[in-house]
């Protein structure tokens, strides 16, 4: 038992690979928690995809393939926020036609390249065991920039989120805010993608939250349970990786997935079984409906 | 409105256009501090365009809104807003007074934690609605009645001088509507002006001082007893022409 878990530390490529895993856990934790409770989850997605041509792109001229990503990612985030002010557009509707788009021209733009299947697999899905020391140094500094964003923001964020008209009735920046929830949603995507791919940061964005929101009805308490979760889920799921050689990526998501499904069933007072333990009355039912 | 001073709220010849449509043309209003004015009109009749646009959330095409004699930005701040319930996101995780905090996020300002006076004016509004006691309960687990409170307590919090409340009497219990109907009187009696939208004649003939027949513009203002004009009535509900077509 104590190789098990002392084993993998022994080489540098895992050692890396956990201090990636943990801080991407961990600061995806936070920030999907406004990405879950402002019902963000499809925006992120339509990011998270739309990032790939530019790390297409940046791949074939052989650029920085992160800031690629980034101005990809953040340019469909603007609009997003832009066209998304308009009430009378359908969002969804936008987005599902713009991200296609997206992924298609990553595709088109990939395969131009040779070795293009191997290259696309590591797009999608990530390479955690390949990151290098200074990766894991980069993603922890913008990570904790992220963070300090999220949180320096925080009360605003709360306020526009509970209620956008009255926020903007008081005098809130409304668009400025969800523009910069917006940067940060598609920089914590980017900053993820090297490890985790393009499919699989959804989860680590999203997964986290959902969970934590099960188990509390505080901001801060879902703040703090979401990272923690992210961040555990996230190493944990590298064990199993490495233990069964397993593909790491998927691993980590799995182990999330069955955290979440776990706690569906378990939470102590919004979960599966104490909802059929408890007899149904009037507040149980009352949050049972949102 | 006999008042020889500015009233608190003025509203004249307001006029809106939403998508191509005229909401409201040429509305006149005023609301005189210590008083609770009823906007009344059918669905669609620019009650709720009229509050937003007090509010400054859509444009005037025409017209002005003036707060103590005065527009702009130190007027929107001497006003409060209570939105229908369904406008606010229920479902997000934080208890009572952290949601009427909310209310203060402007005065507190960017990168500032609440402080003493913000504590205090939130513990104020839990009192002045009856809410102390639920302080610390999320407000997914609030009934229809607790939610408006918290509407109001909210509003409450930053201190306005102007209360614009719509459809606070909707879908709520006898009890709060009692309630909400004495702390509104209250509140007027300190010296706020309040203005609300509602669809209960009843409710508006009980509670307000004075009440705005509206429909796409103020026909009619006066005291409550202008609910039974039917006349009147007929004419802002639209019914007028309704019946001069039938006949």
């Amino acid at each position: 038992m104590i190789e098990f878990l002392t084993d993998p530390w022994q080489l540098p490529f895992m050692q890396r690979a956990f201090a990636v895993a943990a801080v991407i856990g961990l600061v995806c934790g936070v920030i999907g928690v406004y990405v879950v409770l402002r019902g963000m989850a499809f925006i992120g997605d339509a990011v998270a995809h739309s990032a790939f041509p530019g790390v297409a792109l940046a791949y074939a001229f052989e650029g920085n393939l992160l800031l690629g990503g980034a101005a990809a990612g953040i340019t469909t985030a603007v609009l997003i926020a832009f066209v998304s002010q308009n009430r009378r557009l359908k969002e969804d509707t936008v987005i599902g036609v713009f991200f296609a788009f997206a992924f298609g021209l990553g595709i088109v733009l990939v395969s131009t390249r040779d070795s293009w299947t191997t290259d696309l697999s590591s797009f999608l899905f990530g390479q955690v065991l390949a990151v290098s020391a200074a990766d894991v140094w980069t993603v922890a500094a913008i990570g904790a920039v992220l963070v300090l964003m999220v949180l320096a923001i925080g009360k605003e964020l709360v306020a526009v989120s509970l209620d956008r008209e009255t926020a903007r009735a008081a005098g809130l920046p409304v668009f400025r805010l969800d523009l910069a929830l917006y940067v940060v949603v598609t920089t914590t995507i980017v900053m993820s993608l090297e490890a985790v791919g393009n499919i699989l940061v959804l989860a680590l964005l999203i997964t986290p939250a959902a969970t934590a929101r099960m188990l509390t009805e505080r901001l801060w308490a879902m703040t703090l349970l979401a990272s923690l979760i992210g961040c555990t889920g996230s190493v944990a799921g590298l064990y199993v990786s490495y233990a069964y050689d397993l593909a790491a990526g998927g691993s980590v998501v799995v182990v999330l997935t069955g955290l979440f499904v776990l706690t569906w069933c378990l939470a102590p007072r919004h979960g599966l079984l104490a909802k059929l333990l408890q007899r149904p009355d009037p507040s149980a039912l009352a949050s049972a409906g949102r | 409105m006999a008042d020889s001073a500015d009233p608190l709220l003025r509203v004249t010849g307001a006029t809106v256009v939403l998508g191509g449509r005229t909401a409201l043309e040429k509305a006149d209003l005023s609301v005189d501090a210590g008083e609770l004015v009823g906007l009344i009109g059918p669905n669609g009749a620019g009650k709720t365009t009229l509050l937003r646009a007090v509010l400054g959330l859509v444009p005037l095409a025409a017209g002005a809104v003036t707060v103590e004699g005065g527009t702009g930005r130190r007027a929107g701040r001497l006003i409060g807003y209570v939105p229908q319930r369904h406008e606010f996101a229920w479902d997000f995780p934080i208890d009572i007074a952290g949601a009427v905090l909310t209310g203060r996020t402007r005065q507190m300002g960017w990168l500032r934690r609440p402080g003493a006076a913000d504590r205090e004016a939130v513990q104020q509004a839990l009192e002045l609605t009856g809410l102390t006691d639920l302080r610390r309960r999320p407000i997914g687990e609030l009934s229809g009645g607790q939610r408006q409170r918290v509407l109001v307590a909210r509003a409450l919090a930053a201190g306005p001088r102007i209360l614009l409340l719509d459809e606070p009497f909707t879908g709520v219990d006898v009890p709060t509507q009692e309630l909400l109907n004495e702390l509104f009187g209250r509140l007027a009696a300190e010296g706020r002006a309040l203005l609300m939208t509602t669809h209960d004649l009843a409710a508006a003939a009980r509670t307000c001082h004075r009440v705005a027949l509206i429909n796409r513009t103020v026909v009619a203002e006066g005291g409550p007893d202008l609910l039974a004009d039917s006349d009147q009535m007929l004419r802002a509900f639209g019914l007028d022409r309704a019946i001069g077509a039938v006949a």
